[in-house]
């Protein structure tokens, strides 16, 4: 691990940030990235937040949500109702931190009672949790009921999605990566044993819950600020098994895999849009077989690490300077 | 309270057909704890089979619910083999991930073909109904009760008397034990999936007569509310898929007489967690805990 | 000596079955103490119920804090371990998915320091807790002897490592009394004298309190200075090794009584 804010392997990632924002917007600004394009891109950041902080939920914790699109909605509508009476920047940050209260407490009021739950009926749990937030929100006044909002100001633009996207990664990445981390990887691996190494089990898989909640809430805000329209059905169960199948392709508990998954499968949506019934079977499918064959996901719990690659190219290179010292 | 009594029986039909599909929930979970989320869309399959037989065959009502209970049986042995049997012994969550891929190849596949219109159904029972002083019971309503009830009687009878029931009884409590007492594990297991779907393309042609309509994703809810209902009665339990799949039905007819229908799906998950919460192993279960 | 943890008419039933019943116990500070008997004696219910696992149907258990004595029956097993008792499993129960260090690090959880927010924000706060966290989990590893093995999956470990790591990992969380349930079960003669060594040395050092169930005999006999026999979930006997070994009622319970 880096020992400090200001080492070499944090400085390098920045660079590597601030790099590939610079060439995405050149090629946005130049047109070879077009209008079409930019809107799969977009997509790609808003499936990237939301795998990565479902994945720090299931993965990472073990605790197994099926509720993640309640959380999006609950974000996403409440930027959108506000941006729609103050329409400018100080209306969407005002949304966005609406939103991650009313997701937080809205995360509290599921997770305390289910958290006990194990497994299987902890994600029924959040499945009917999520479900009844999508049925309020279609009952409701001020969200326009079935009908839905239009006319949501585009506030977002590029840099607030890929800005976002990071701020996404670096919280899930630094959390994995500190002892609230360490905590929730516990639980998930034996969750007798924790307890008995003083963890308290529940007040983890409580963080490890509003975190992930609140997250998936800001994924929903920027999206409500750049599609105009939000409807209920956005929110159904279906959302919250796309993100999952991101999760579960990547590799649950590894980060790198949820944001290599995302891409890859956003892209695949890309090319599959057409057949949006293909789509679905492919997949249904796609898990089973996933399931079956590769449980472990893509790249399983294997994650990209800069310091490691930096030891590994250092170790290479003295190799190869002690080599030539011994034959030469 | 005339109109309550009307309501009671309305909402029992409609929960002996909550309680045909939790059955299948409770076995299937009883024998390999496994949510078989796709439960739900083998129901959808029963209804459209219903829908084929009968308009294209010209089935009447008996064999086209028997053919159903065939055809469902088999497709639930078959998700079973292909989708399942590879993974008995990986986690809980590696299996219930794999019902929902299963859930969505069946829902989407079967809309690939039939699109997403509305089928509906030839007249097949007769359009009659008896008054009893201020309770009428249709003909239609008459049939679900018969059915439901010949069919749980069926399966009480299969389960507690045949050698085939005490093998299934068998595999629920011991896995291990019965592979050492000579029990073909796999065939059990097998024929547990047999029953239950069967018992799902039952309901599955009842509620497509009951509401004369199907589509490729109408397992999807139905499916959910039958699930509950096995939590509510004990998941694992008979008698309790039996009871919460009436509760259910009853809840969701008195909410939408007396209440905002729009709100009738959100009280089922509502009671549900409650539940989950204050009793997880439902009103007839058993709780579980780990050896330390 | 000072009396460390009292255990009052401890009893525990599942369903119809007194697991355990009317245990009286009395531990001082600085003790090693064996707890012996057949299988299915208790034992292991015995240690679940002072580590929090299951809540006592009946009695107390009260262990002496810095705020005086305190009732820690049927507490959360987290808050038991907070207030110093670590444990470890009879069936091996290391974080799998996590190098050997990271099982010793995140035992100190109680110790170290910061937060969610300090944890998201990487303060200086968290780097210099982070850093404080290393070097004492790779001391205790130094301990017992895993050091060198700091970077490998817990998985990996051969079987004797396993338990040994188990050791690390209660030690990390700061024990007053450690419970080591079975520590030398399926280890070879040898490893059961290294181990033998490694309790008196870590009870030294750390001024542990230490309480191990055991069904070897000559690791027993070696180190306890006291001993509990627990037979149908009753204390038989409490004494030096020598008074257990010619106490007739031990005897009757190892070997049956005489026809």
């Amino acid at each position: 691990m880096s020992k400090n804010l200001l080492s070499r392997t944090n400085i390098i990632w920045t660079v590597l940030v601030l790099v590939l924002f610079a060439l995405m917007t050149l090629l946005m600004q130049m047109g070879i990235i077009n209008s079409y394009y930019q809107s799969v891109i977009f997509n790609i950041c808003i499936n990237i937040i939301l795998a990565v902080s479902l994945n720090l939920i299931v993965g990472i914790c073990g605790q197994f949500s099926l509720g993640h699109a309640g959380f999006m909605a609950i974000g996403a509508y409440s930027a959108g109702i506000i941006t729609k009476m103050i329409p400018n920047y100080w209306g969407m940050l005002l949304g966005i931190l609406v939103g991650f209260v009313i997701s937080t407490v809205a995360a509290l009021i599921v997770s305390i009672p289910t958290l006990r739950l194990k497994g299987d009926y902890l994600a029924i749990a959040t499945l009917g949790f999520s479900e009844i937030i999508r049925i309020c929100i279609q009952n409701m006044k001020i969200t326009n009921g079935a009908a839905g909002l239009t006319g949501i100001p585009q506030l977002t633009t590029w840099p607030i999605f890929f800005f976002c996207m990071i701020l996404a990664i670096m919280i899930c990445t630094s959390f994995v990566k500190s002892a609230p981390g360490r905590a929730c990887i516990a639980i998930n691996d034996d969750e007798i044993a924790a307890e008995a190494m003083g963890i308290n089990t529940t007040r983890f898989k409580v963080i490890a819950f509003v975190v992930g909640a609140i997250l998936a809430s800001l994924a929903g805000a920027i999206m409500a600020n750049y599609f105009y329209v939000l409807t209920p059905g956005q929110f159904t169960f279906n959302r919250s098994i796309d993100i999952l199948v991101m999760v579960v392709f990547g590799g649950m508990g590894s980060m790198s895999a949820s944001v290599i998954a995302a891409i890859l499968i956003g892209l695949l949506n890309m090319y599959l849009q057409q057949f949006t019934d293909l789509r679905m079977i492919i997949y249904g499918a796609a898990l089973v077989l996933m399931m079956i064959f590769r449980p472990q996901g893509i790249l399983g719990t294997w994650e990209f690490s800069l310091e490691k690659l930096l030891e590994k190219w250092k170790a290479r290179a003295s190799n190869k300077g002690s080599r030539r010292r011994y034959y030469g | 309270m005339d109109q309550f009594l009307q309501q009671l029986v309305n909402g029992l039909s409609l929960g002996s057909i909550y309680a045909l599909v939790a059955l299948g929930y409770t076995m299937v979970y009883g024998i390999i704890k496994l949510i078989n989320f796709a439960h739900g869309d083998v129901y959808m399959i029963g209804a459209y089979t219903a829908y084929w037989v009968t308009t294209y065959f010209g089935l009447s009502f008996l064999p086209a619910l028997l053919v159903c209970m065939v055809v469902c049986g088999l497709l639930g042995v078959l998700i079973e083999r292909i989708a399942y049997k590879p993974l008995r012994k990986a986690p809980r969550i590696t299996a219930l991930i794999t019902a929902i891929g299963v859930s969505y190849v069946i829902e989407y596949t079967t809309q690939f073909f039939m699109g997403t219109s509305v089928r509906t159904y030839p007249p097949l029972l007769p359009n009659q109904s008896w008054t009893f002083g201020p309770i009428t019971i249709t003909y239609l309503q008459f049939v679900i009760f018969s059915v439901t009830l010949v069919l749980c009687v069926l399966l009480t009878l299969i389960i507690q008397k045949t050698k085939i029931g005490r093998a299934m009884r068998a595999v629920s409590a011991d896995e291990n034990a019965a592979k050492l007492m000579g029990i073909s594990v796999d065939n059990t297991i097998s024929f547990t999936f047999f029953l239950g779907s069967a018992l799902a393309g039952a309901a599955g042609i009842l509620v497509g007569i009951y509401y004369n309509s199907a589509t490729p994703l109408m397992g999807m809810v139905p499916g959910l509310k039958a699930f509950v209902a096995a939590v509510f009665g004990g998941i694992g339990s008979i008698p309790g898929a039996m009871v919460g799949g009436l509760f259910i039905g009853i809840c969701e007819t008195l909410v939408t007489a007396y209440g905002n229908s729009m709100y009738r799906d959100a009280i089922v998950y509502g009671i549900l967690i409650l539940v989950l919460i204050i009793r997880p192993a439902g009103l007839f279960g058993k709780a579980e805990k780990e050896k330390v | 000596m000072a009396e460390l943890l009292k255990v009052s008419s401890l009893s525990k039933n599942f369903g119809g079955l007194a697991a355990v019943s009317g245990i009286n116990m009395s531990i001082n500070e600085g003790e090693l103490i064996g707890l012996i008997g057949p299988n299915g004696a208790g034992k292991t219910t015995l240690f679940n119920l002072l580590t929090g696992v299951y809540t006592p149907s009946e009695g107390l258990i009260e262990l002496e804090t810095t705020q005086g004595k305190k009732q820690i029956g049927g507490l959360a097993p987290y808050k038991i371990t907070e207030l110093g008792l670590a444990r470890t499993f009879q069936n091996i129960r290391l974080f799998k998915s996590m190098s050997v260090l990271d099982n010793v690090k995140t035992a100190m959880q109680k110790n170290v320091g910061y937060g969610v927010p300090s944890a998201l924000l990487r303060t200086a706060k968290f780097y210099n807790a982070e850093r404080w966290v290393e070097e004492k989990a790779e001391e205790y590893l130094k301990d017992v002897g895993l050091y060198k093995k700091r970077f490998e999956a817990a998985d990996n470990l051969p079987y004797g490592e396993q338990r040994r790591l188990e050791i690390a990992r209660a030690l990390a969380t700061e024990p007053k009394i450690l419970f080591l349930d079975e520590p030398a079960a399926g280890m070879n003669p040898q490893e059961t004298a290294e181990l033998t060594d490694l309790i008196d040395h870590l009870r030294k050092k750390y001024n542990l309190t230490v309480i191990l169930i055991e069904h070897d005999m000559s690791l027993v006999m070696n180190v306890c200075e006291r001993i509990y026999v627990l037979n149908y979930g009753k204390l038989i006997a409490s004494g030096s090794p020598e008074e257990i070994q010619n106490n007739e009622f031990v005897i009757s319970a190892y070997l049956g009584e005489e026809i």
